[in-house]
């Protein structure tokens, strides 16, 4: 393979990555790794690197349109920054520390896990009443957001913000570990744990990764772990696909079986990555 | 995200934008931070690609020759301070127009936090005004050891 052929691969794969990415709610990078260490031989620490700086890409591209849209609640997301870039600084480190073997393992199990959370996600879980909490009052960290399907505004509270910048913490170091943007982990942080609405917690996971992203990526390009050859054309491709998708398919596409079809492929990539962890 | 709703909240927000320049406070918190995340993007990928472009220019070798391609994906050293970056873009090098590119593109965030500060400051918002500060000082903090330790 040449240079020039190898740019054009990993150009389309990053786009592919991009829009099911955007399909499914969460970055390319969980998709891209695997294809550039497994199929593309790239080494690891630099497939890490160019999945990072695609994850800001995409991540700023969608928040753009979340903020305009004031779907994203900004308070929320700067007060648990300070716990996932923290934690990203964390994992960063960790990555220079560990073998890549620990890499490819604890990424497997992460992959694992989100295949699983993604299944759970599909069932809509039960309504009961949000705890008051005094912390939250004082940070003022309630909002509001547009109901598209109801056409009116819809008040929401949150509450346990420092078992949410907890959880944040372990987010941010996965993903300095893994160069991801770990949105399986930050959206059942603040859905489940903190009761944000799933839209909102989506947004603002969203939001959030960009700065997480940045955290690590500051460490990993100072390391020399961010490869222009390959970063470059990871970033345009996954921008790309990530427009693609969100502009143009999202409304036909029929996510339920697309879905089903993703925790497979996610298993079985996990599966590959434990191997591959486990032998080496 | 669908096309409709979105148009129709932009003219939303753009009336308040309207409202709100008669008045002494001209900042539209979303509409600033939404914008700079866009057109920084945008900033970014530019470079990348023209960068990609002239690289194929200068190494017409990278059309044919695969051995080039071993010697590009396994370890090797990578420009990874600010001064070899612009070093680089100084002599036209492809891969250092890349290199720029992707580091406009990791200090969109970091210009996004730094905005934030400034429109907390603005709403005297002290409690937030630390937070914020917090966040950027890690950012800051993350490069300074990296470089530290590179």
């Amino acid at each position: 393979m040449t240079p020039f052929l190898f740019t054009l691969v990993v150009l389309c794969f990053s786009v592919g990555a991009g829009l099911l990415g955007s399909l499914l709610g969460i970055g390319g990078g969980l998709i891209l790794i695997p294809v550039l260490t497994l199929w593309l031989k790239v080494d690891i620490h630099y497939a890490v690197g160019a999945s990072i700086v695609s994850v800001i890409a995409t991540s700023s591209g969608a928040a753009a349109a979340y903020v305009r849209d004031r779907m994203a609640n900004m308070r929320v997301a700067m007060f648990l920054e300070l716990a996932t870039t923290a934690g990203a600084l964390t994992g960063a480190y960790l990555a220079g520390l560990v073998a890549g073997r620990v890499v490819y393992l604890v990424f497997g199990t992460v992959m694992a896990y989100s295949a699983l959370a993604m299944l759970r996600r599909m069932r809509a879980h039960e309504e009961t009443p949000v705890p008051a909490d005094a912390l939250a009052d004082q940070l003022a960290l309630h909002g509001s957001y547009w109901d598209e399907a109801s056409g009116r505004e819809v008040p929401y509270r949150v509450t346990r913000p420092l078992l949410g910048l907890g959880l944040m913490y372990v987010a941010g170091t996965v993903s300095g570990l893994l160069g991801i943007g770990s949105g399986a982990l930050k959206v059942p942080a603040m859905d489940l744990a903190m009761r944000l609405p799933l839209k909102v917690s989506t947004a603002t996971s969203n939001f959030m990764i960009g700065v997480t992203a940045a955290a690590s990526a500051g460490v990993y390009f100072a390391r020399g772990y961010i490869d222009p050859f390959i970063a470059g054309p990871v970033c345009v491709g996954v921008t790309l696909g990530a427009w693609l998708g969100s502009r143009h398919l999202m409304a036909r596409m029929n996510s339920t079986w697309l879905r089903g079809l993703f925790v497979f492929v996610l298993l079985w990539v996990a599966y590959e990555m434990l191997l591959k962890g486990w032998v080496s | 995200m669908s096309e409709g709703p979105e148009s129709q909240r932009r003219e939303q927000v753009v009336a308040t934008a309207l409202e709100v320049e008669a008045e002494p406070v001209p900042l539209v918190p979303e509409l600033l931070i939404s914008d700079l995340l866009r057109y920084g993007v945008l900033a970014s990928l530019t470079l990348v690609t023209l960068g990609t472009l002239v690289t194929f220019l200068r190494h017409p070798d990278y059309l044919v020759s695969s051995e080039a391609l071993q010697r590009l994906t396994a370890p090797h050293p990578v420009p990874h301070g600010l001064s070899d970056v612009v070093a680089g873009a100084m002599a036209a090098r492809g891969q250092s127009f890349v290199m720029s590119g992707l580091l406009v593109m990791m200090a969109v965030p970091v210009m996004r936090v730094a905005l934030s500060l400034l429109i907390f400051r603005q709403q005297r918002d002290t409690r937030y005004v630390a937070i914020t500060t917090t966040v950027l000082a890690l950012l800051v903090l993350s490069f300074i050891l990296g470089a530290a330790e590179g």
